[in-house]
């Protein structure tokens, strides 16, 4: 039951209007800085292009899918309609508002400072602005995520909350609080600086608020895809969940242990001590196993499925999958991106493999094989699953979307191998470009090349994603029905309270982030000498 | 759906397999964990263990990363210690000359913003961030030339950052100690 149809669509649309846009700028990045550009250009423009299209891939494309989608679960699971509707168009305008307010600057070359920010260098403040009222926008969906799950559980005293709802709202707390991290960096730190109020900033304190974001905002990402591979896969491929409660033990494992672990991305950092880059690597260890539940359930669930309809023999039952259904597609697609990308995580976590690839071409390749890889091919397949209930319009060219999973499948693999590979060979990250010319480096200039290729396949795939979706807007008129989630294999009557709410979980969410970053934070707050001067970036002074 | 929902031996063998693979996927994450904990202390692998800081604005002026005493040099126990700076877009010294088998300590920091400092074909690798003292023990096992690109975003001229370390043998690096305190092959 989807009664703010157009809200729902908004959030989707504009998502996959900066997605696209910001997918055209990631393509000419490929190319500028692969061989096969033989012209000159200004670097300058590059590091403008990648600090748009990190921003607007990293902060407002997934922050706008888990908004639509989470008002679609609220509505759908909940089967009552959204409370708070007015609030919710403040919040989404507030993210559209926030994203050209963030961008103007930036296509100005007056913030390349790349999406992570990267103080000591300051850009204009509006940059900065434009990305907090990004970040307001999306609390206050937060905040309807939860007003709406508490008015429900007092209506239906004692009744589990529907799964989707649940993990859309363990989502919801993970992002509120991972985003402190990078709002205390920019309002305490970064934006008096921009605005000219002081003139020196601590560049290790900041790198350390921003790694509890750093890390934990994957997560936020990877929720609408672990939604949909628990909640929206089984029931499209005829099947059921195969563990109701394993699933909420997964979401909550994800709340729980999301944010102490963020460290791990400053292993290579001169201030913080071992001990707690220890400490955070060994969580980081513990944030891989809702990741192997998870792994286990959905293809456990599959199964379940194909034997419904006749699959039979040990593997044969892979065989007897609907393949032809574009979810189905999908959710293999990306289980298989996320093993190669799950793998990569774990040499980038471990305590003292990290030396060998930090800060390389490995890690674009890493990132962009999971949350471009594993977790956008699911926004797709969700997108695709939803849009007829959302338009009113019948499903049609199914072909046309296996095409468009294939190829960005493809895409994805045919970018992010070579990256990893010269990664392993030392190549840096973030370079407008390389001296090819240099025996040292022009062995990487043929895997620089693949990656471009791949790129391209990646923007045609895009291209095609957008014209499905448009063509949805435009086809024969037919009623999809109620919108409808998976069921567990064996349905919960009576739930243990501890997997229906979210107390203890929240308890434990703030208290262990406190007591990994506590410390650090504090030994860094106390050294007075380390506040260095700000390198202004653009032409803004 | 046509399944009928079966609360008696399904449910049973359901919940016990995927108990075994919980407790197999926390088995593998201990072992991950355990192997990081060994190596940290049996060997003593790890990341830089301690905080030390130093003021830019005064780096050239006082203190250990003066202009005069940056590049290698021998210490009474026979290690080397390098002392380096990253800015905006250079190292100094931009070429390092170590010597090969030999225990190395390499101290660095920045100049102005963030950047970074990785020898290609080894495992050297860290941030200079400003403000603070990058301290990493290494050991080169054979001579050769590696590039040393700073790899960290630090402005529009990132993509032209790039220094050069030279391993030489250790007799012909102890040769050259003889003329100079602070060796470099910058010049």
């Amino acid at each position: 039951m989807l009664t703010n149809k157009r809200l729902i669509l908004a959030h989707f649309w504009l998502a996959f209007i900066v997605f696209g846009l910001a997918l055209v700028l990631g393509a000419w990045q490929m190319f500028v800085r692969s061989p096969l550009n033989t012209w000159h250009f200004n670097p300058e423009f590059y590091y403008r292009s990648v600090t748009a299209h990190g921003s607007a891939m990293g902060y407002v494309f997934p922050t706008l899918i888990a908004m639509g989608f989470g008002y679609a679960i609220t509505e759908a699971s909940l089967e009552k309609p959204l409370v708070g509707r007015r609030w919710a168009w403040v919040g989404f305008f507030l993210v559209a508002i926030g994203a050209v307010v963030a961008m103007i600057p930036v296509s100005l070359g007056r913030a390349s400072v790349l999406y992570t920010f990267y103080p000591p260098m300051i850009g204009n403040p509006f940059y900065y602005i434009g990305v907090v009222m990004v970040v307001v926008g999306s609390w206050i969906w937060v905040a309807l995520m939860s007003i709406n799950f508490t008015i429900w559980k007092r209506e239906n005293p004692g009744k589990p909350v529907p799964l989707a709802m649940f993990a859309n709202v363990a989502g919801s707390y993970l992002w509120a609080w991972t985003a402190v991290g990078a709002a205390l960096e920019i309002l305490f730190q970064i934006l008096p600086v921009a605005l000219g109020l002081r003139s020196t900033i601590d560049a290790g304190l900041a790198r350390v608020f921003f790694s509890w974001t750093l890390h934990a905002i994957v997560y936020f990402w990877l929720i609408p895809t672990y939604i949909a591979y628990y909640t929206i896969f089984p029931r499209a491929i005829g099947g059921r969940i195969y563990s109701d409660a394993m699933a909420r033990i997964a979401f909550i494992l994800f709340v729980v242990v999301a944010m102490p672990i963020g460290v791990h991305h400053l292993f290579a950092d001169p201030q913080v001590g071992a001990g707690f880059k220890f400490m955070h690597s060994v969580f980081t260890g513990l944030v891989a196993l809702p990741t192997l539940l998870t792994v286990f359930t959905i293809c456990a669930s599959a199964e379940i499925a194909s034997r419904l309809c006749g699959g039979r023999g040990a593997f044969g039952w892979i065989r007897a999958l609907p393949w032809s259904n574009p979810i189905m597609l999908a959710t293999a697609l990306s289980l298989v991106m996320l093993g190669f990308g799950g793998a990569g995580g774990l040499i980038n976590m471990s305590y003292q493999l990290n030396t060998s690839v930090h800060n390389t071409q490995w890690v674009t390749g890493h990132f962009h094989l999971i949350f471009g890889g594993a977790i956008v091919i699911m926004y797709f397949a969700i997108a695709y699953d939803l849009w007829p209930h959302l338009t009113g319009r019948a499903s049609e060219g199914f072909g046309l979307m296996r095409t468009q999973l294939w190829l960005w499948f493809i895409g994805m693999i045919v970018t992010t191998f070579p990256w990893h590979y010269v990664g392993i060979l030392g190549m840096p990250r973030r370079m407008a470009f390389y001296d090819y010319a240099n025996p040292v480096i022009s062995p990487e200039a043929f895997s620089v090349v693949m990656s471009a290729i791949g790129g391209f396949i990646l923007l045609i795939s895009g291209t095609l994603f957008l014209l499905v979706l448009i063509r949805g807007q435009f086809s024969t008129k037919g009623e999809a029905g109620a919108y409808r989630f998976a069921i567990a294999l064996h349905m919960p009557e009576r739930i243990p309270v501890a997997l229906n709410s979210f107390g203890l979980w929240l308890a434990l969410m703030v208290g262990l982030t406190v007591v990994n970053y506590g410390f650090p934070i504090a030994q860094l707050m106390a050294l007075s000498e380390t506040n260095v001067p700000a390198v202004y970036v653009g032409a803004s002074r | 759906m046509a399944t009928e929902t079966d609360h008696g031996p399904g449910e049973a063998v359901a919940a016990r397999i995927e108990r075994r693979w919980a407790t197999l996927s926390i088995v593998i994450v201990a072992l991950l964990v355990g192997m990081a904990a060994v190596i940290g202390i049996h060997r003593a692998t790890m990341p830089q263990a301690r905080v030390e800081t130093a003021d830019p604005k005064t780096l050239h002026l006082s203190g250990e990363f003066i202009e005069s005493n940056l590049g290698s040099a021998v210490e009474p126990d026979g290690s080397v210690t390098v002392r380096a700076i990253g800015q905006q877009y250079s190292f100094t010294p931009q070429c390092i000359v170590v010597p090969a088998e030999t225990p190395i300590t390499i101290r660095a920091t920045s100049a102005d913003v963030v950047h970074g400092f990785l020898i290609e074909g080894t495992n050297i690798n860290t941030m200079l961030v400003p403000g603070y003292v990058s301290d990493l023990p290494v050991r080169f096992s054979a001579p050769g030339e590696h590039v040393m690109p700073c790899q960290e975003f630090c402005g529009i001229g990132h993509q032209g950052m790039w220094g050069k370390v030279k391993v030489v043998d250790r007799t012909a690096f102890l040769n050259m100690t003889a003329a100079k305190r602070r060796l470099t092959c910058a010049d």
